[in-house]
């Protein structure tokens, strides 16, 4: 069976979940191999976990360059491997960071750039939701083995047992005058609420919420609730909640159980980011609110009324 | 300072979005077209680079016919003059072949300091472009920079994605791609808008350039769509006023939903 690439996307010695995602996509393609690209000793740290969703080999790529340059480490690595494996094809996360390594990669082998995938088929192929989900689309590579990235949360992680054979991969070190250099991190602190994009549930705050302080009659309604916190880019724009929460078409895309959208009015680019959300619920002042028109369940009204009267009747619910 | 910054037009997205039904490919007709937002930040970090010293921008832009609106507009704006790729033998290009344009375009000109792009297009980009070029000519990316600073030959870019702040330096010539919080653009004044008017745009076809029309195109794109369907539009549901138990008849709606 041919081998499938999956970039392992990984901090402090952990794979993150999308990881586990891109390694079960994988498994309908073909055999799983995971690429680890990291500093010295990392891919042992990862080998049980990445076993543990099939990866039948574990390709370390452990140099110093790993992490102090911007994304030409990883390509250097996976284009190495796959002209050594000749996979059926790459899987990356569609991150930021993914889609760059990706984009690199499918020029350097000449092959077809499958970008924020929403599903993968057994033959390489993938469907995308587009303009904001607004379109359905199918396409595949028309050249060479498909680079695709896959958007976190389309497919569900499922275990299976993999030999997880580690391999060693001698990459072409990184030419320090075509690259930008890492001269420092500030990696997003979690929190304790669940990460927006993975999240069943997203209560999000508009420029209704009328301040950051005020912010926090949606923080509660998350937390009784076990979601992450939005926001819309009105709000982020006049400072009450940070840019990394937005959602949107220049934010994040979210596609939750349940959506709760609480003084946003439902602009175009906001629901670019929402509207394939399962279920979508709103409080708004105002009647003819564009976010009713995509609305599960809405109620007109302030949302300094409703939605505390809300987080107390969850919280009531849980006992 | 020779800064190229790349701009690209596309459908306004507060108008629909369609899909042509002939061949996938964007329906550029459907919607009203606009220079993308994010390309007005780069324009603008372009000329805030400029004044801070000296230098020229140029627009580089391919597109259709109608993309000279786009181009205008950043003319408008302050940029110098600007290059226009234009060529039926484009229509569905994908990624890679536009990079490839792209890239034959910044070489033909005077070698740039600077190329400045947007993160990410807002019609389907894939926020690619950037890193394919970091690839095709040889320069170092700093993308999705919310903060960009020149220091002699260094270039220092604050890098914002949803892994957090990462710190950047590189030597110039190097490609920027701007993240959306980095700036507020201006608006062209009058002044800015006469003077676009004169200012020099140099259109090219592809064989201008020297790319081999075997590599551009739809027939020749290194991916296809084989389908493409409008996703049914969401219904409005249920809508009820609040009259002080708005909270709890949300809370009903969510049991009876089994979502909690
Ligand atoms: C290229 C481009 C990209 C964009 N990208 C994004 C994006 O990624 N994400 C995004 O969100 N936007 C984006 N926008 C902006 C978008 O067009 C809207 O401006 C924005 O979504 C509006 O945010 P809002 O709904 O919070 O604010 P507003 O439109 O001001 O709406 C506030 C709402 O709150 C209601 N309200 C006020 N007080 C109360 C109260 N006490 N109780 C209940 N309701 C109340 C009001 O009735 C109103 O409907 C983009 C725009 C462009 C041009
Ligand atoms: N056809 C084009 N002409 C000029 N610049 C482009 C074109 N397509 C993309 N770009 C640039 O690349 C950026 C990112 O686009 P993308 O990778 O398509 O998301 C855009 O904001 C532009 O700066």
């Amino acid at each position: 069976m041919a081998e499938v690439l999956v970039l392992v996307d990984h901090l402090d010695g952990e794979a993150k979940k999308s990881t586990f995602e891109l390694l079960t996509a994988a498994r309908r393609i073909g055999e799983p191999s995971a690429v680890v690209v990291g500093a010295a000793g990392s891919a042992a740290k990862l080998k049980d976990s990445l076993a543990g969703y099939g990866a039948a080999k574990v390709y370390a790529a452990e140099s110093e360059d790993a992490g102090t340059y911007l994304v030409t480490p990883e390509v250097n690595a996976l284009v190495a491997v796959a002209e050594q494996a000749s996979p059926a094809a790459v899987l990356v996360p569609a991150t930021a960071r993914g889609k760059e390594i990706a984009a690199r990669v499918a020029v350097r082998l000449g092959s077809g750039l499958l970008v924020d995938a929403v599903d993968v088929a057994e033959d390489g192929s993938v469907t995308q939701s587009i303009f904001g989900g607004g379109f359905i689309v199918k396409s595949k590579a028309s050249k060479g083995a498909p680079v695709i990235s896959l958007r976190a949360g389309s497919v569900e992680p499922e275990q299976a047992s993999g030999a997880a054979a580690e391999e060693t991969v001698s990459a072409p070190a990184v030419d320090a005058a075509k690259s930008a250099k890492i001269t420092g991190n500030e990696p997003i602190v979690g929190g304790d609420r669940p990460e927006l994009t993975e999240a069943s549930v997203v209560v999000s705050g508009g420029r209704g919420v009328g301040s950051a302080e005020q912010f926090e009659v949606v923080e509660k309604l998350a937390d009784s609730l076990g979601a992450a916190v939005g926001a819309s880019r009105a709000a982020v724009d006049s400072g009450y909640y940070p840019q990394q929460f937005q959602v949107g078409q220049t934010g994040k895309t979210v596609s939750p159980q349940l959506y709760i959208a609480l003084g946003i009015s439902g602009a175009i680019q906001h629901r670019a980011g929402m509207q394939t959300s399962k279920t979508i619920v709103a409080v708004n002042k105002d009647p003819e609110a564009p976010i009713f028109e995509i609305t599960d369940y809405g109620i007109v009204g302030d949302l300094f009324n409703v939605a505390p009267q809300l987080t107390s009747e969850v919280q009531g619910r849980k006992g | 300072m020779n800064i190229v910054v790349l701009v690209k037009q596309v459908p306004d997205t507060y108008s629909e979005r369609k899909l042509s039904d002939a061949d996938s490919t964007l329906d550029r007709d459907s919607a009203d077209a606009v220079l993308d937002e994010i390309n007005e930040k780069a324009v603008e970090q372009a000329l805030q680079i400029k004044e801070a010293g000296e230098g020229e921008v140029t627009v580089v832009c391919v597109g259709p016919d109608r993309a000279t609106d786009a181009i205008r507009k950043a003319l408008s704006m302050g940029a110098d003059k600007a290059v226009h790729v234009c060529d039926d033998a484009l229509h569905g290009s994908d990624v890679l072949a536009t990079a490839k344009v792209i890239a034959a375009a910044i070489g033909k000109g005077d070698a740039p300091d600077l190329v400045l792009a947007g993160n990410e297009a807002t019609d389907g980009g894939g926020g690619a472009i950037p890193a394919i070029l970091s690839e095709l000519l040889g320069l170092p990316q700093l993308t999705h920079a919310r903060e960009v600073s020149i220091e002699g030959q260094t270039v220092k870019a604050t890098r914002e994605t949803d892994e957090g702040l990462t710190y950047l330096e590189a030597n110039l010539p190097a490609i920027v791609s701007v993240a959306e919080k980095i700036n507020e653009p201006r608006y062209p004044s009058f002044k800015g808008i006469m003077a676009a008017k004169k200012k020099p745009v140099e259109t090219l076809t592809v064989a201008d350039l020297g790319v081999d029309a075997g590599e551009v195109g739809l027939g020749n794109a290194w991916s296809t769509v084989t389908e493409a369907a409008p996703k049914p539009p969401r219904a409005a549901g249920q809508k009820a006023e609040d009259e002080g138990d708005g909270g709890t008849k949300i809370a009903e709606y969510l049991v009876a939903q089994k979502l909690i």
